[in-house]
């Protein structure tokens, strides 16, 4: 059995289990996202956007979809501790809504925030133009479109803003699941939100992640998302963001990348009128024989828009970190202004980099720069800091720790922010001594 | 405290150094002059630890030890300290960050307590109201957007700190305003101690005109070729260097090369 | 300036000055290629057997191919069966002996190509091979050359005089499998130029090659060889150009360069094959495989490539990194205006330990024109102490050109450094009003700040060809200007 075929036999076992399973369009929509895997199948490193990310580890092993998910939190998960964070909490277990461990406050009216699979049994026809199909979407993209089976649905009524962050965690306890979840953000003209997508698993346990949001921010709005990847070091990580921006929309995107065997990510933004506004901020720390990708994308589609990019990769053990930052300024997209940095530095001897950074402009009135760079801590900053007393490995850490704050500086989220130096901290060999200089 | 024999180091074969004996007691300013290219900045590199220069002969010796096989932090907990000719960025390491693990290792290395919070900002405001440096410089990250004048500064604010019992200044004047070059001044006279030793590394005598210097040598292709009290600075003032290396070398200290 | 301006401004008003037919009576095949063509092309050469054979084996691994598609260019489909292979003129049919054989109509049209065949006093720097059609039809100052050990020949000759340095290096940068093009051309190729430099010799004068198509419906697919022995030292310089036809020539060249140890081989192209007139009709197809090898220890190779001709380039002069402390450069400037299309670049594979390499790129996008940098920098697991500085820079003039940036960045040592830097903005307004209100037109203005664009590889030309380069840059942004 091929991997295509074993694909479509679950996908033949799943369907009438999924949320929806009724509803015409999205029946369509599954079926279309279905056949458009079909036709591929898994990418292969001949495919260009795949070329330095072989998912053939993920082919072979057989993810079996969970369209049920396990409503009943099983009973190890009370030992997985969330981190607590001020703001809403939805919790995702196995891919499904889980009310019980889920707490929201208060919200503004008008306001929508709940599970997809909750939306698509109630009051579907409100999410079939935020299903429709993504030319952005690679094939786990319509994957997920066809096997989804949950996710947060946010909706922010014009001028509408929700100061507190609202979390989602999206936790596995399934051996061998693949869980497909589906989030939608839709933020109306001067709406404001911060969502932070946290993924985590059962340590030791291998299972498949594969998620899509979609976000589409309206005219003036704003759109501050996270992405914390956390997943068990034996699972795999698909993760597509694509956004559609309107006119003076601002989006902010922070992907931080810290589990998983293999992880991928494809980040996008539209900006679909005048005077956008993105930044993309990305921080992956990987080590042992992890495999880390990062594809971003910035369609500049009309004028005046303002895009920054900052990405940066620390790469230990025999681990790979793959970055390809796409910028495109269309034909009509005069007065753009875009600039993107990637940095990388490898602390081990096998561990190997692969970055492209890439613009293509059709447009003769615009600003454009990209730097990418590759190597190591610097010898004379490291002399300076040595001169002054201070021990070669302190000094050592000190800077890996001043490189990945570049990033982590430009998250908005205080406990967040916290949380993360916290775990750079204790990630490095001398953490603690240069916590105490904090 | 200082002994130099006959040094003699290399940059890729070349030969940078080429015999330098030098003698620097504790209470003492010596004044190191040379044209470009003589290899001042060599040498104060070298006695600071920098690993891309080659030691082909010669030794140092500080504080009855082997200077040359110690490391740069171990150097620098010994009581080394080099201000920077060109003193480099560490983007997102914050001055405090720098001089709090500095100023702890060496502390612990001399079996001191560590200084909590207060006592180490105390310590610190100290010292910048000294070197008429603002409270936020201290915030910002290591050199970085400093200007030039301001880099320096921030090394004088950091030997401060620290208290060096052997302070290296490579061409800590150079590219100074008048106004700059005088806190500067300032700061190195105010650690002018019995205990403490200084090289002041320079193109120019201006400095000396505001510390003024125990013995001056002058450095003309990698050796010391005289050494004098002050007045030979300002005798070079007049001259140039042109004049130096025509005359055949001559030590009337007999501290010099040969 | 006011000099270079007024000249500029001239050159501005002229046409594509190379576009004229010369009339000589021609030797070509039938069109098509099959395995006689090929034994036929074999046979006019007069080849030893390995060659015929090498032919062979490639021609058979070409039909196994198919046309490379990842290249941001667009044409309409090739009929290899509608190409001419081999055309040659036919004065002096086993080739001139010397150059007071060569017809003289085709010195002439050298003459006016501005090509020196003579070895005339005021010449004297430069040594010259031209390469008409599919061979050679003379090569200058090779009884000088030959004083110091240096051969200089066209291939046909090397393969009959060494074929021991043909049969020992040909194929050992660019192997006869290496791309659809390359292959092709291992198929078919009529001549090219040779170079040997021996052991310790410093080539005292610049060779060059200069490349014509004249006949129609004719391919040219020449083949170079330099190799530099160690400690040796050669300066190449490399001049194209082709009458104006309304049809699409196809060019496949291949360029192999070896450096031993200590050697350094310095490479220079101004590319000006006649890139199609405004509406984009016409032109020459430029397919060319490049590539160095710096194989042995402190060996080094560059290239300088001007790019303003060809209706499309399609071209990525390359460094093997074999040798310790190896160096490899790549500079660039390439242009396109009208309906021109480049994708160019470079790859530098870094193997040996301390290997340095060096890119930089000038891409200047005009009219219509598509301009690509595609870039690989690789280091591998053996390149300890690796360093790369990659800078490229797009210029635009125009709302409707593109400019695209495609680097390929790929580390596998941990002690490797590699920096990439790229930008691309449009002339200024302010910069061009200041030029202008200090009494330079709008084409002095655009010419200057081009001009200054691309200095820093201007001036890895060797003087005459600088010279030269920037007047092409001005002659190919005629209309550029709104």
């Amino acid at each position: 059995m091929t991997s295509t075929d074993r694909i479509l036999a679950d996908f033949i076992r799943a369907a009438p289990l999924l949320p929806g399973a009724g509803v015409a369009w999205l029946t369509r929509a599954r079926q279309a996202g279905l056949e458009r895997f079909a036709q591929t199948g898994f990418p292969t490193p001949r495919d260009e956007e795949w070329k330095y990310t072989s998912v053939a580890s993920i082919e072979k092993r057989s993810f079996t979809p969970l369209p049920n998910g396990a409503h009943a939190a099983p009973p190890e998960l009370n030992a997985l501790a969330f981190p607590h964070f001020p703001g809403h909490c939805v919790v995702f277990v196995n891919g499904r809504y889980s009310p019980a461990l889920s707490a929201v406050g208060l919200l503004p009216p008008g306001v929508a925030l709940e599970s997809v699979a909750d939306t698509l049994e109630r009051a579907p026809d409100a999410l079939e133009p935020l299903f429709a199909a993504d030319n952005r979407e690679t094939v786990f993209g319509a994957l997920n479109t066809a096997f989804m089976a949950d996710g947060l649905y946010l909706y922010l009524p014009r001028a509408t803003t929700i100061e507190e962050p609202i979390h989602l965690y999206f936790v596995v306890t399934n051996k061998n699941a693949a869980i497909h979840p589906r989030n939608v953000i839709v933020a109306e003209e001067g709406a404001r939100a911060t969502v932070v997508e946290h993924y985590a698993g059962t340590h030791g346990v291998a299972y498949l992640t594969n998620a899509v949001t979609r976000i589409f921010a309206g005219e003036q709005a704003a759109v501050d998302h996270y992405k914390l990847q956390q997943e068990a070091l034996q699972a795999f990580h698909v993760a597509g963001i694509h956004a559609t921006q309107d006119r003076g929309s601002r989006l902010w995107s922070h992907s931080i990348s810290l589990g998983a065997e293999i992880a991928r990510n494809d980040i996008s933004t539209t900006f679909d009128a005048e005077g956008c506004e993105a930044t993309l901020n990305g921080l992956y720390l990987a080590r042992g024989r992890q495999h880390v990708d990062h594809h971003t994308r910035i369609d500049h589609a009309k004028p005046g828009g303002t895009s920054r990019e900052y990405y940066r990769g620390l790469l230990d053990g025999a681990s790979r970190g793959v970055f390809n930052g796409k910028v495109i300024v269309h034909p009509q997209a005069q007065r753009t202004d875009a600039r993107q940095l990637n940095h990388n530095l490898l602390l081990s001897k096998d561990a190997e980099v692969d970055t492209k950074p890439q613009l293509e402009i059709y447009a003769d009135d615009v600003k454009c720069t990209h730097g990418a760079t590759v190597g190591q801590l610097d010898d004379a900053q490291l002399l300076y800091l040595r001169s002054r007393g201070v021990d070669e490995a302190v000094a050592r850490s000190l800077l890996v720790y001043a490189f990945a704050r570049d990033v982590i500086e430009r998250i908005r989220v205080g406990a967040l922010r916290s949380r993360l130096e916290e775990m750079l901290l204790a990630r490095l060999p001398q953490g603690e001594r240069v916590r105490a200089l904090a | 405290m200082l002994e130099v024999r006959n040094l003699q180091v290399s940059v890729e074969g070349k030969a940078i150094l080429r015999g330098i004996d030098l003698a620097v007691n504790a209470g003492e300013v010596h004044a190191i002059m040379g044209p470009n290219g003589s290899g001042k900045s060599t040498l104060a590199q070298v006695l600071a630890g920098r690993e891309s220069f080659t030691v082909t002969g010669g030794g140092v010796r500080y504080l009855s030890r082997d200077l040359l096989a110690m490391a740069p932090e171990e150097r620098a907990r010994e009581g080394v300290f080099l201000a920077f000719q060109y003193p480099v960025e560490v983007p997102g390491v914050s001055n405090v960050y720098l001089l709090k693990a500095a100023i702890n290792s060496l502390r612990k290395h001399r079996g001191l307590p560590e200084l909590d919070a207060i006592e180490f900002l105390g310590l610190v405001r100290e010292k910048m109201t000294l070197m008429d440096m603002a409270d936020e410089m201290i915030y910002r990250s290591v050199n970085e957007g400093f200007s030039g004048g301001e880099k320096k500064r921030n090394e004088i604010l950091q030997m401060a700190v620290l208290e060096p019992k052997l302070a290296i200044l490579d061409e800590t004047d150079s590219g100074l305003d008048i106004d700059a070059l005088k806190v500067v001044a300032r700061g190195i006279n105010a650690l002018r101690s019995a205990e403490r030793a200084i090289i002041l590394v320079t193109h120019y005598q201006r400095i000396l005109n505001y510390v003024a210097p125990d013995f001056v040598h002058v450095l003309s292709q990698g050796r010391i070729v005289r050494s004098g009290p002050r007045e030979l600075a300002l005798e070079l003032e007049q001259r140039g260097y042109g004049w130096l290396e025509e005359a055949a070398p001559t030590s009337p200290l007999g501290a010099s090369a040969k | 300036m006011t000099t270079t301006a007024t000249r500029l401004d001239e050159l501005l008003r002229r046409d594509y000055p190379h576009g004229f037919v010369t009339n000589l009576e021609a030797d070509s095949l039938a069109r098509g290629l099959n395995e006689d063509i090929i034994g036929l092309i074999s046979a006019r050469k007069r080849e030893p057997q390995f060659m015929l054979e090498w032919r062979l084996k490639a021609f058979r691994h070409w039909l196994t191919m198919t046309e490379p598609g990842w290249a941001s260019v667009r044409h309409p489909p090739i009929d290899y069966q509608d190409i001419v292979y081999y055309s040659a003129p036919k004065s002096g049919k086993d080739g001139p002996k010397s150059l007071d054989e060569v017809d003289p109509e085709l010195l002439r049209m050298y003459e006016k190509l501005g090509v020196p065949l003579q070895e005339r006093e005021r010449l004297a720097g430069v040594a010259v091979d031209a390469v008409l059609d599919s061979v050679s039809v003379g090569t200058t100052f090779k009884a000088k050359l030959a004083e110091l050990g240096i051969v200089f020949c066209s291939f046909s000759e090397a393969v009959h005089e060494h074929p021991e340095l043909v049969q020992k290096y040909l194929g050992s940068v660019v192997p006869y499998t290496d791309n659809f093009y390359a292959t092709l051309n291992s198929a078919v190729f009529s001549d090219g130029s040779f170079c040997y430099i021996p052991p310790g010799v410093r080539c005292p004068m610049e060779l060059s090659t200069y490349f014509r198509i004249n006949a129609k419906d004719t391919g040219q697919f020449e083949r170079t060889l330099i190799i530099a022995d160690e400690g040796a030292y050669v300066s190449y310089l490399e001049g194209c150009t082709a009458p104006v036809r309304d049809e699409n020539q196809l060019h496949a060249a291949v360029v192999e360069l070896i450096a031993l140890d200590n050697a350094r081989i310095k490479y220079s192209t101004v590319q000006n094959w006649y890139p199609g007139d405004q509406e984009g009709k016409g032109g020459i197809y430029n397919f060319v495989t490049k590539r160095g090898d710096c194989r042995g220890a402190n060996s080094h190779i560059s290239w300088t490539q001007v790019e303003t001709g060809s209706a499309i380039t399609w071209k990525y002069p390359s460094c093997i990194l074999r040798g310790d402390n190896s160096v490899g450069e790549f500079y660039s400037v390439a242009l396109t205006n009208h309906h021109q299309q480049a994708d160019t670049g470079t790859k530098m594979i870094h193997i040996g330990r301390n290997t340095r390499s060096t890119i930089l790129s000038k891409g200047i996008s005009a009219g219509h024109g598509s301009n690509a940098y595609r870039g690989l920098v690789k280091v591998l697991k053996s390149a300890a102490g690796a360093r790369n500085y990659t800078q490229c820079d797009s210029l635009l003039l125009g709302d409707q050109c593109r400019a695209h940036t495609f680097p390929y960045i790929e580390v596998k040592n941990a002690t490797a450094k590699v920096e990439h830097e790229a930008s691309t903005a449009r002339i200024g307004e302010d910069q061009l009003f200041y030029c202008m209100q200090r009494g330079l037109s709008a084409e002095d203005a655009v010419s200057m700040i081009v001009n200054g664009f691309c200095k820093e590889v201007f001036k890895e030309l060797p003087m005459e060809f600088a010279v030269e380069a920037q007047k092409l840059l001005g002659v190919n942004l005629e209309g550029s200007i709104g």
